[in-house]
C-alpha cells in the first residue's frame, strides 16, 4: 500500500504531461520495427510501379530507364493472352466465391445437425486435414487420382470398361478438376466460421419454430440463413477484393505448370510469375501486376458499395 | 435437453458425412500404401489401398541419399522458428500502441497498415527490391524478412488487446509502470490464446511455403522442404522417362520412381500431418477473433 501511494505521488510530482510524453515516445519506439518493415517491403515496392511506364534496363537502374508511357499496358491488352487470362482469372474467382461459400455453408449446416459430439469431431478433423498440407502435397494426391498410367480415376474407368483419359493433356477437364480440388481443400476450414456463427444462434429460436410447426428446411431458410448473412457478405467482399490475384498455388501446382493446359488453367498470377522467371521484360510484367492491383481495389470498392446500397449494416467500410 | 432420435434423415446425414471423411482419409492412406508397395506391383496392378506386395525399397532408396532432405528439413525448421518468433514480437509490439487510447498516431498508422492489405506494388518490384537492392535473393534471409509483417495480424492483435479489461492497464499505469512494462507484464501474458493462434497460422504458412524457393533460391542446400518435394515430383518423371531409353536399359537398374515419389512425400509431410491436427482448436479460435469487425 505504501509503495503504491508513494509511486502515485511520484507520478504526480513528475507531472502528468511529462509522463504522457515519455509514454508516447515509448510507443513510437514499439511501432518502429513494424513500420520500417512495412515501408521497406510494402511501400517501397509500390514506387516500383513506375517500372510499368518504363522500358526497364537493369544495367542503368530503374530511375535512368527510358519512359515509354502506356506502351507496356497496350502490349498486354493487345496480346492474345489477355482475353484468356482475364476470362480465367475473373470467372474462376467469381465461380469459386459462389461454389465455396455454398459448400461451406452446406457443410456447416450438416455439421450443425450432427448431435453426436465424437462423430462431429471426427468429421471436422478429417475435413480440415488439407489445411495442414502444402499445395505441393495436394498436387501429389491429385496426381495420384489422375495419373494417366495408374491413376485411381482411370483404373475405375477401366474397371467399367471405359477408355482411360489423359487428364494432363486436355484442358477441357480442368475447370471441373480445379473446382473439385478447391472445394475439397477448403470446405473443412471454410465451414468453421459459418459453423461458429450457427452455434451462436439462440436455441430458443429453433424451439419456437418447432412449436409453430416449421420443418428442418424452413428452419434453415428462416433462422440460419439470415443469421449468417453478414458473414456471407463479408466473405463476398473479401473474395471479390482478391478476385484479381487468384489462388496462385492452386493454379500453379495442381495442373503442374503444363503448357498444354494453359487455356483453362492460366491466371494473371501464374502468368506474371512465369514471365518473371523467364526474364520477360520487367516493365511489361510490372504493368500486368499494376493492372491487377488497381482492378482489385476498384472491384473491392464497387462490391462494397453495392452491398452498402442493399444493406448498410453488412458492408465492410 | 435435446432428445436423441434416430431418424432416417439423421442416418442419411451421417452416411454422407462418413463418405466425405473417407474422401479425405483414403487419399492419404493410398499414399502410404503405395510408398510401402514394391515398384513392380504398382506397375502391374496400379494403385492399391492394400499393397499386393509389401516392400521398403522406396524408403531405402530415399534414405540412400538423405542429405538433400536433411538440409531441406534444417532450413525449413530454422526459418519457421526464427520467422515466427520475430514476427510475433514485431507484430504484437506494433499492435499494442494501436490498442491504447492515449496514443496519438493511432489513426494514421492504422491507415498506413490498411492500405497494404488491399494494394501492393506487385511481384516484380518486390523481386527487384529483394534481389538487386537488399541482396537477400538466394540467401537464407529471403525466408525471414519479407514475411515478417502482416497488417492483418496486427489488426487481429489490436482487436484482442482492446478487448482486455481496461482496469488492469490503468492500475499498472498508476503504479508507475511504463508502456513497455504494461505490454510485457500484462498484455502479453493475458494474450496467449491469440498469440498461440497467430503463431500457429504463421508456422503453418512458413512450413508449407514453396514459392519463395521457387522464385529466389538457386542453391540446392537452401531449398525449403515443400519446394524439394515439388522438384522431386518433376524429377522422378524425368527418371522414369530415362528408364524407357536404351541408356537406362543398359544399366539394368530400375529405380522405384513411382513408389519413391510417395515415400519422399510421406517423409516430408508425415511429421506435420501427425502434429498439426492437435492444434486445430487454436485455428477455430483465431477464426472467431478474426471475424470481429474493425
Amino acid at each position: 500500500m505504501n509503495l503504491i501511494t508513494s509511486l502515485a505521488k511520484r507520478n504526480k510530482q513528475n507531472g502528468y504531461k511529462k509522463s504522457m510524453k515519455s509514454d508516447i515516445k515509448q510507443m513510437d519506439l514499439m511501432i518502429l520495427p513494424g513500420l520500417l518493415l512495412v515501408i521497406v517491403f510494402c511501400y517501397i515496392p509500390m514506387f516500383g510501379i513506375i517500372l510499368a511506364f518504363k522500358n526497364f534496363n537493369p544495367n542503368v537502374g530503374i530511375l535512368a530507364s527510358k519512359w515509354v508511357g502506356l506502351d507496356n499496358f497496350m502490349f498486354f491488352f493487345k496480346s492474345s493472352d489477355f482475353a484468356v487470362l482475364m476470362r480465367n482469372t475473373v470467372l474462376y474467382a467469381l465461380w469459386f466465391i459462389v461454389i465455396c461459400n455454398f459448400t461451406n455453408i452446406v457443410f456447416a449446416i450438416m455439421c450443425y445437425n450432427i448431435r453426436n459430439k465424437a462423430a462431429l469431431k471426427f468429421y471436422q478433423t478429417t475435413s480440415i486435414l488439407p489445411t495442414f498440407m502444402s499445395i505441393v502435397l495436394i498436387s501429389y494426391i491429385v496426381y495420384l487420382m489422375l495419373s494417366p498410367t495408374s491413376g485411381v480415376l482411370n483404373s475405375i474407368i477401366k474397371m467399367f470398361g471405359g477408355k482411360p483419359i489423359d487428364w494432363y493433356s486436355d484442358p477441357k477437364y480442368w475447370p471441373f478438376i480445379l473446382t473439385v480440388v478447391k472445394v475439397w481443400n477448403g470446405v473443412g476450414y471454410g465451414s468453421l466460421l459459418y459453423y461458429a456463427t450457427m452455434v451462436g444462434i439462440d436455441e430458443t429460436l429453433f424451439e419456437a419454430a418447432e412449436i409453430d410447426g416449421a420443418n428442418k428446411y424452413q428452419q434453415i431458410i428462416h433462422i440460419i440463413i439470415p443469421e449468417i448473412m453478414g458473414l456471407l457478405c463479408l466473405q463476398i467482399i473479401m473474395g471479390v477484393g482478391y478476385a484479381m490475384s487468384g489462388d496462385f498455388g492452386l493454379f500453379y501446382q495442381i495442373p503442374r505448370n503444363i503448357g498444354l493446359l494453359y487455356p483453362t488453367t492460366d491466371i494473371l498470377n501464374t502468368y506474371t510469375f512465369r514471365a518473371l522467371q523467364a526474364g520477360t521484360s520487367m516493365g511489361r510484367t510490372t504493368a500486368v501486376g499494376l493492372f491487377q492491383s488497381l482492378a482489385g481495389v476498384i472491384l473491392l470498392i464497387v462490391c462494397n458499395g453495392i452491398i452498402k446500397k442493399i444493406d448498410e449494416e453488412k458492408s465492410m467500410f | 435437453m435435446k432428445r436423441k432420435k434416430i431418424t432416417a434423415g439423421r442416418v442419411a446425414l451421417n452416411i454422407i458425412m462418413i463418405l466425405m471423411s473417407l474422401a479425405y482419409i483414403v487419399p492419404i492412406l493410398l499414399m502410404i500404401s503405395i510408398s510401402l508397395s514394391s515398384e513392380q506391383s504398382v506397375i502391374d496392378y496400379g494403385y492399391r489401398l492394400i499393397p499386393n506386395e509389401w516392400s521398403l525399397d522406396a524408403y531405402r532408396q530415399a534414405l540412400k541419399n538423405p542429405y538433400q532432405m536433411i538440409s531441406a528439413y534444417k532450413v525449413t525448421i530454422a526459418y519457421t522458428v526464427i520467422g515466427t518468433v520475430l514476427s510475433i514480437i514485431i507484430q504484437t509490439l506494433m499492435a499494442y500502441p494501436l490498442s491504447r487510447s492515449n496514443y496519438n498516431k493511432k489513426g494514421f498508422i492504422t491507415v498506413v497498415l490498411m492500405i497494404t492489405m488491399f494494394f501492393s506494388g506487385g511481384l516484380v518490384p518486390s523481386y527487384i527490391l529483394n534481389t538487386q537492392y537488399l541482396h537477400i535473393g538466394n540467401t537464407f534471409w529471403i525466408y525471414i524478412f519479407p514475411g515478417l509483417m502482416s497488417a492483418w495480424n496486427v489488426i487481429l492483435f489490436k482487436t484482442y488487446f482492446k478487448g482486455l479489461p481496461d482496469g488492469l492497464v490503468e492500475a499498472a499505469k498508476l503504479d508507475g509502470a511504463s508502456e513497455f512494462m504494461v505490454y510485457r507484464k500484462i498484455i502479453l501474458p493475458l494474450s496467449t490464446p491469440i498469440i498461440a493462434c497467430i503463431a500457429f497460422t504463421t508456422v503453418l504458412g512458413k512450413w508449407n511455403d514453396w514459392n519463395t524457393s521457387l522464385l529466389y533460391i538457386r542453391k540446392s542446400d537452401l531449398y525449403s522442404l515443400q519446394y524439394l518435394l515439388q522438384r522431386i515430383i518433376n524429377e522422378s518423371d524425368y527418371i522414369k522417362s530415362m528408364q524407357g531409353t536404351a541408356a537406362a536399359a543398359m544399366t539394368g537398374e530400375t529405380l522405384p520412381s513411382e513408389t519413391l515419389r510417395y515415400a519422399i512425400a510421406i517423409m516430408a509431410a508425415g511429421p506435420m500431418m501427425v502434429v498439426f491436427p492437435f492444434f486445430q482448436k487454436y485455428f477455430a479460435k483465431g477464426l472467431v477473433v478474426g471475424s470481429v469487425k474493425g
